[in-house]
């Protein structure tokens, strides 16, 4: 997906010069109108099953003393996706933000710069990650998967099977851009945990299960999403999403289905069709867990969850009352109390079965 | 019976034996005030008939905290046979008349000279002359007990170059350690309210202190004014009748005050019923009394007419200051004439902004006093030009004393100015005059807010400009870049939008502080 845009990042980049360049030679101040990010404008799309930005826009323009700067840094970020994107070459955040030292522009601290991507993101409607530019990557990848680099251009024609490296091979743009050649698995499992992902690559899950494992290292990083969307859109894979029973691990599988409020200026990153496979709340009594007492912030978070849009569904909300009325927490770790491989032998084919006779 | 000696005592002898009144109190305070009276001898001797002076003073160590002075000007000189009498008599003159001058009494001087003679055993030199074909040298003692001149020595010499003025010189026993600051602070303020003036001192220890005129301009001399009936009392009345030729009382009125006409002077005897053609010398004391009480109640009198005053003027004071300070701004006001007790009076008043004035914690403001051109230095918080500053709201001036580089300036000049006390260093608060300070000080404080306004609103305009100017090139280069164009667009016809408006903004402001 990503991939195939390159060309329409390029186009879109040009229009947004040629129609400032246009402005200043007819005299006018430039001017541009981005959509609004405010909590305001922020709403639930029912068909897209996510949150996306409403019509408000907020106006960025030269005339303005307040607003002139942030429309510089915003062209300069433009500028630099140009020249990463056309020179097919990649940065981060951090090293945007170092770049920009060069050039005059100055961003108070690292978080302004990183607004101002976000800014360019909304203004064009495409991920940074269309821009080459991408924040350090946590997430990996194994399974009996060939790829073949498309880019960066010394690997570009390369293959590579990514049950390959016992470690899993780290989720990057080059990752998330590869083509897919040939896949032998027909599922993915989505963990939130390393110590799992490790579990299952030693305990051959993706053999037993046939299945395709991605550790999100705690909520899943963008690149992580677009290939867990990439692999059930293109391969139809269906997906299943592994967390901790407690708020946050939930709302990462959420994130994953449904996305997030900060990403609503973005298509394309959502798997509404994933399954949550736990650990659910009640799976604590139903697998007798070991489990902790909730933390003031975690029933906070309960609160808040409750009241959120994506929870609406009966399922997720009777999983948030079960957590009211336990008040406990538990974490894919707690298998362990019951043997190595409980979690494998047990948990897994008994929940999967759960789901699928949903 | 009694055994107590009754004696009268001399005017010299009083003084000499009162000498704390007039400033003498001991050698700190006498050093300072013997500089003090002697120079404004010196600058009313130019100033009444409008010579720019050019004072130099020097001040010498003789060892044993004994001092030499010696003053020197340029004015009108004193005439040859009034040098005795205008030395060595206390209360020599005849004041009935008034008149802005630094003294009112012509006592400074003499005392000065009467305090050198009892503590230096000192006579007192003087050279003078008014500019004719011989000058003449003195040396001088007071006769304390009968306030007598004593001429001691006396030599007339021919004066080729037509010199004019005046040199004094005697010793004393006085501190100029200790009065050092304060005679230093007399002249540097003195110099502000005279830039017309080149004043020079030269102090014990060589150090030369210098004040050049900055203008050829100098204010109107006084002018010499009748009493005005609300500013007299018995003992007045009683002399000028006994010193009148006039045979009426219409003509004695008309002739001897302020602002008094034929038509007015017949209204109020009629008041006083007192026939208007009745000799004044005839009045009995009961009619003088009479006369005396209703000039204070009639309410027929025009008020009096600061025209014999000399202010300094905004132009001059503006001058005076910004040589001092080098101000980022003044503001300056003159009020026009009020009058106190049947006394005339004029308030100026300016308020310094910025340059070389500092901060400083509010209760050690600048706050320079002046009355009929001299520098008031003690009691400033006794003195109603503080009471006024305390009074004022600064904040709906948008001034802030205590942050903000702030200098004020008063100077009030009358033919009597409200002394509190005999010292003559601080302002009694007459509700006229605290009124006219009040409205001066306020009138400036609008005129600073007017400029530090304008000044935001300029440096707004400033930043606003450079602003783009900084951000416009960016852009056209961004754009360009992302365009994939050869050459940047043209942002100077943006830019000029933006100077157009800059101008536009400066100018309304300009409006609005006129």
């Amino acid at each position: 997906m990503l991939r195939k845009s390159n060309r329409e990042v390029l186009s879109k980049l040009s229009e947004l010069g040629n129609e400032i360049y246009a402005e200043i030679e007819r005299g006018e101040f430039p001017r541009i109108r981005i959509p609004s990010r405010t909590t305001s404008n922020i709403v639930f799309d029912e068909e897209l099953g996510q949150f996306v930005l409403g019509d408000q826009r907020s106006l960025r323009s030269a005339a303005n003393i307040k607003q002139i700067r942030s429309l510089t840094q915003l062209l300069w970020v433009a500028s630099f996706a140009k020249r990463l994107v056309s020179e097919g070459k990649s940065s981060t955040l951090r090293d945007l933000y170092y770049h920009s030292l060069n050039y005059g522009i100055k961003f108070r601290e690292q978080t302004e710069s990183d607004d101002t991507v976000t800014d360019l993101e909304t203004l064009l409607g495409e991920p940074r990650e269309g821009f080459n530019i991408f924040p350090k990557e946590r997430s990996a990848i194994f399974g009996d998967l060939e790829i073949e680099y498309t880019t960066p251009e010394t690997h570009k024609g390369r293959r590579v099977n990514l049950g390959s490296n016992p470690d899993g091979v780290m989720v990057g743009l080059s990752v998330a851009q590869a083509d897919f050649l040939s896949c032998n698995a027909d599922k993915v499992f989505v963990i939130e945990k390393n110590a799992v992902f490790r579990r299952f690559i030693e305990e051959r899950v993706y053999d037993k299960f046939n299945a395709i494992l991605i550790d999100t290292a705690g909520q899943a990083p963008r690149l992580a999403r677009l290939l867990i969307r990439r692999l059930n859109q293109e391969l139809g894979l269906p997906v299943y999403l592994l967390t901790d029973a407690d708020p946050w691990g939930m709302h990462i599988a959420m994130v994953i289905i449904r996305g997030s409020a900060n990403a609503a200026h973005l298509r394309d990153l959502t798997t509404v069709r994933a399954k949550w496979v736990g650990l659910w709340a009640t799976d604590i009594k139903r697998f007798n867990l070991p489990s902790f007492p909730l933390t003031k912030l975690d029933e906070e978070r309960i609160r808040l969850l409750e009241e959120d849009m994506r929870y609406r569904d009966f399922e997720w909300q009777s999983e948030l009352q079960e957590f009211k009325k336990t008040k406990r927490r538990a974490e894919l770790e707690a298998f362990s109390a019951h043997g190595l491989t409980a979690i494998v032998d047990k948990y897994l084919p008994k929940k999967l079965k759960m789901i699928e006779e949903n | 019976m009694s055994r107590e000696k009754f004696q009268s005592i001399s005017a010299a002898d009083f003084f000499y034996r009162n000498r704390e009144i007039a400033g003498f109190d001991n050698p700190v305070r006498a050093t300072y005030t013997i500089i003090r009276e002697l120079v404004e001898n010196a600058l009313d001797a130019c100033e009444q008939y409008s010579i720019p002076p050019d004072v130099r003073t020097k001040l010498i160590g003789e060892g044993n905290s004994i001092y030499r002075i010696r003053v020197e000007d340029n004015g009108i000189g004193v005439p040859y046979d009034q040098v005795p009498y205008a030395f060595g008599q206390i209360l020599f003159g005849s004041k009935y008349m008034l008149r802005q001058s630094r003294g009112i009494f012509g006592l400074g001087g003499k005392m000065a000279v009467l305090y050198g003679q009892i503590t230096a055993h000192s006579s007192v030199k003087v050279l003078s002359s008014t500019g004719g074909f011989e000058k003449y040298f003195y040396e001088l003692n007071i006769n304390v007990q009968e306030n007598k001149p004593i001429v001691r020595r006396k030599e007339v010499t021919p004066n080729p170059g037509r010199w004019r003025g005046t040199i004094i010189e005697f010793s004393f026993e006085g501190d100029y350690v200790r009065a050092k600051p304060k005679v230093v602070e007399y002249f540097r303020q003195t110099s502000i309210l005279l830039p017309y003036a080149n004043i020079l001192f030269i102090d014990p220890d060589g150090t030369l202190y210098r004040f050049d005129k900055i203008t050829d301009e100098m204010p109107k001399p006084a002018e010499t004014v009748k009493p005005h009936p609300y500013g007299v009392d018995l003992e007045i009345v009683h002399r000028m009748i006994n010193a009148t030729r006039s045979s009426t009382m219409v003509d004695f009125l008309v002739n001897n005050f302020h602002r008094v006409g034929a038509a007015t002077a017949i209204n109020f005897l009629k008041e006083a019923k007192i026939s208007q053609n009745a000799n004044p010398r005839t009045l009995d004391s009961k009619e003088l009394l009479r006369l005396v009480n209703k000039m204070k109640e009639f309410d027929g009198f025009q008020p009096p007419d600061a025209q014999c005053l000399s202010p300094i003027g905004e132009e001059l004071l503006k001058k005076g200051i910004v040589r001092e300070f080098r101000p980022e701004y003044v503001a300056v006001t003159q009020r026009g004439a009020s009058a106190y007790a049947g006394y005339p009076f004029i308030v100026e008043a300016a308020i310094a902004y910025g340059g070389d004035i500092p901060i400083t914690p509010q209760d050690e403001m600048l706050v320079f006093r002046f009355a009929n051109k001299i520098p008031l230095l003690y009691d400033l918080h006794s003195d109603v030009t503080m009471k006024v500053i305390k009074k004022i709201n600064w904040q709906r001036y948008r001034l802030d004393l205590s942050s903000m580089p702030l200098a004020f300036f008063v100077h009030i000049c009358a033919t009597k100015v409200p002394y509190k006390t005999v010292g003559k260093e601080y302002i009694a608060d007459r509700p006229e005059v605290e009124y006219e300070i009040e409205w001066a000080l306020k009138t400036c404080a609008r005129d600073i807010r007017a400029h530090l306004a304008k000044k935001e609103k300029a440096d707004i305009v400033q930043r606003r400009l450079s602003v783009f100017e900084r951000y416009l090139p960016m852009i056209a280069n961004f754009s360009t870049e992302l365009a994939g164009n050869g050459k940047p667009p043209d942002y100077e016809k943006v830019l000029r939008r933006v100077q157009a408006h800059a101008k536009e903004v400066e100018q309304r402001s300009l409006v609005e502080a006129e």
